[in-house]
């Protein structure tokens, strides 16, 4: 089975976020960057399915030179093959930008399953995965929290959570498939796995490797345009709730709970 | 980033989000309970030995992961950011044990004592320390007298880490004359008729490792456990503690950062006189000393590290460079529990544990008066 990861590197989800100067984009110094969560469960489901098929897991990151690490910690995890696509020119893709490069890879690759992580923790967007999808024109399944790939290797059934429910789909191979918190327990990058992974084939790919029209992809190829980030409100600071009484602190709660939080 | 060398690099980095991941997933949720019970499970032996923590720094034909200093260093930083740097020991008693096995033993010892180590089936445990004998090494007299093929093995082993639970010890005995000549190594097994544990010891702190006293009565040792040749034993032993000073400086830096994170997020949180503690100088500033401590005591102990790594030899810089590391998590840690007033003497704040796990620092793998001792032949000759 021959099966293919995208993954993306964000920043940590510890790191504190800081809007630049232009209010366009944060601040990427002194950020910790690490695979994005959710396409740690591709890996992992990557790999349990080489296991028990057999086959092999080409691992896909597109981004600057530091991306490299997110593929070898995927490598390391016991991924065969990693290609990174690394190019000026993509700098500051949209979804489907990126989509566009990804899919141009995957076109000269064998493939049975291509997984994405769901959306990645840093934009949020969640659509990557279905534009690689319609680019290659094979189905895609968004937010398994499970799959059983049958045994002759042809179809896969994925189970997807709907408000509280599950919904069963079923697909021919190939497909894409998103995946969602619950799926997996992601392994570790073993200390001798990390050690092998240095050994690994790590192919880097650039614009020109891609046939695409560079109007299509980086900045100026964007459909979307960010306009302005803007951080959270800050927390105001609690409220001690004033009286004389027990029965007076309840209503002056209450009074506050529906007139100002607007709860009750 | 380009211009200037980097200590940490992509295998450093990855390797330290494996060990991290395997903290917050295998340790951290526990660590508060496993300090307060005086142990963690044996089973994170073999936790640890499968996502290959335990083989770092081995070779791989023993079954070690490879890996340089500077992975060692990052996971023991990560090990001791557990909140338990106890357990950050008993967990690696492996590393002051099987380095002599792997200096002086046979390529049939190697295999025969290291590999079940890496793979987290044995606990190893090094005994040099007796009731009687610290830092004066060349002191020791738990005998081994040769009989036919055994060696018959009198004497006891004090402040031996993972003591009550190891399953071999890496055992300094005398097999000669008094003084460091007649210092020989064997590596008992804890199951030999005449090994016995007298008692678990009650520590100040590091209290998730497990510290013990061991004796020896006509204790029957195969002569196939000898490490080397009689005599070796000495050399062996100070061989092993660069690394192992090494490891410690490591841990009191890292302690060292841990109060300094503490102090930092308590005194933006807490408020007194109107202000929160960073509205007063007097904390401004003792913060700002001990961020500025720290920094110099890390990148001295990471430049050491480095000219360890480049194989030169550094028996007086990481003297000097153990010393300072422990000086500045003696005062940093002091600092944190005045910091944090009344709460930092409390259990339930990280700091309380910091403060007492430290002081064992400067006693433990050389004192700061032999690392001084050490230091003023280098200068003095």
């Amino acid at each position: 089975m021959k099966i293919i990861v995208c993954l993306k590197q964000v920043p940590d989800t510890e790191t504190q976020i800081k809007i630049a100067p232009g209010g366009e984009k944060i601040v990427t110094d002194d950020i910790k960057w690490v695979m994005n969560p959710y396409d740690e469960f591709g890996v992992e489901e990557a790999l349990r399915l080489k296991e028990k098929f057999g086959g092999d897991v080409t691992v896909i990151g597109m981004g600057p030179k530091r991306v490299t690490e997110s593929i070898r910690t995927a490598l390391a995890m016991g991924a065969d093959k990693g290609i990174l696509i690394s190019d000026a020119a993509l700098e500051g893709s949209d979804s489907l930008g990126t989509a566009k490069a990804l899919a141009a890879v995957i076109k000269g690759l064998q493939f049975d399953i291509i997984f994405t992580g769901q959306r990645g923790i840093d934009e949020d967007q969640g659509l990557t995965g279905a534009c690689i999808a319609d680019l290659l024109g094979i189905p895609q399944v968004s937010l398994a929290v499970k799959l059983e790939v049958a045994a002759d290797g042809k179809s896969v059934k994925v189970n997807r959570p709907v408000e509280g429910q599950t919904l069963v789909v079923e697909a021919q191979l190939p497909v894409l498939i998103t995946t969602q918190k619950g799926l997996n327990e992601p392994r570790y990058a073993s200390l001798p796995g990390i050690m092998k992974a240095k050994k690994k084939p790590l192919e880097e790919k650039a614009l020109k490797d891609l046939g695409l029209d560079p109007a299509e992809v980086g900045l100026g190829g964007r459909k979307l345009k960010i306009i302005k980030i803007t951080p959270p409100p800050a927390r105001a600071e609690g409220k001690i709730v004033q009286g004389e009484t027990p029965q007076d602190k309840a209503t002056e709660l209450a009074r506050l709970l529906h007139e100002e939080a607007k709860l009750i | 980033m380009e211009g200037y060398q980097e200590y940490f690099g992509e295998i450093h980095n990855m390797a330290r989000a494996t060990v991290r991941a395997f903290v917050d997933r295998e340790i951290r949720p526990h660590v508060d309970d496993w300090e307060e019970d005086g142990d963690f499970p044996t089973e994170l032996y073999r936790k640890a030995a499968e996502a290959g923590i335990l083989g770092i720094g081995y070779p791989e034909e023993y079954g070690g992961s490879g890996g340089d200093t500077f992975v060692k260093i990052a996971a023991v930083e990560e090990l001791v950011r557990s909140g338990s740097a106890g357990l950050a020991a008993g967990l690696g008693s492996l590393d002051i044990a099987l380095p002599p096995i792997l200096s002086i033993g046979s390529a049939e010892q190697k295999g025969r004592f290291i590999g079940p180590v890496l793979k987290g089936e044995k606990i190893a445990a090094l005994g040099i320390t007796e009731p009687d004998a610290g830092s004066d090494v060349a002191r020791i007299r738990t005998r081994a007298e040769r009989k036919g093929s055994h060696y018959l093995v009198n004497g006891s082993k004090m402040f031996i880490t993972s003591g009550a639970r190891a399953d071999q010890l890496t055992c300094a005995v005398r097999t000669g004359a008094e003084g460091y000549k007649g210092i020989s190594f064997l590596v008992i097994d804890a199951g030999t008729t005449g090994y016995s544990v007298s008692r678990k010891l009650k520590k100040m702190g590091w209290w998730a490792s497990d510290t013990a006293q061991i004796f020896f009565d006509n204790c029957m040792v195969p002569v196939e456990n000898l490490l080397g040749e009689e005599g070796q034993g000495f050399y062996a032993i100070m061989e092993n503690f660069q690394k192992e000073r090494l490891i410690l400086a490591v841990m009191a830096t890292t302690t060292a950062q841990m109060a300094l994170e503490e102090s930092i997020k308590y005194s933006m949180q807490r408020q007194a006189f109107g202000r929160p503690l960073t509205g007063h100088q007097v904390t401004r500033h003792k913060l700002a000393d001990m961020a500025t401590l720290v920094e110099a005591s890390r990148e001295f102990v990471y430049r050491v590290a480095a000219k360890i790594e480049a194989g030169i030899n550094q028996v007086k810089e990481i003297s000097m460079a153990k010393n300072f590391a422990c000086q500045v998590s003696d005062k940093v840690t002091y600092d944190a529990v005045q910091i944090h007033g009344g709460y930092g003497y409390m259990r339930e704040y990280l700091v309380e544990r910091l403060y007492r796990d430290n002081r064992i620092l400067s006693i433990g793998g050389g004192t700061q008066e032999i690392m001084k001792e050490i230091i003023s032949k280098f200068i003095l000759c």
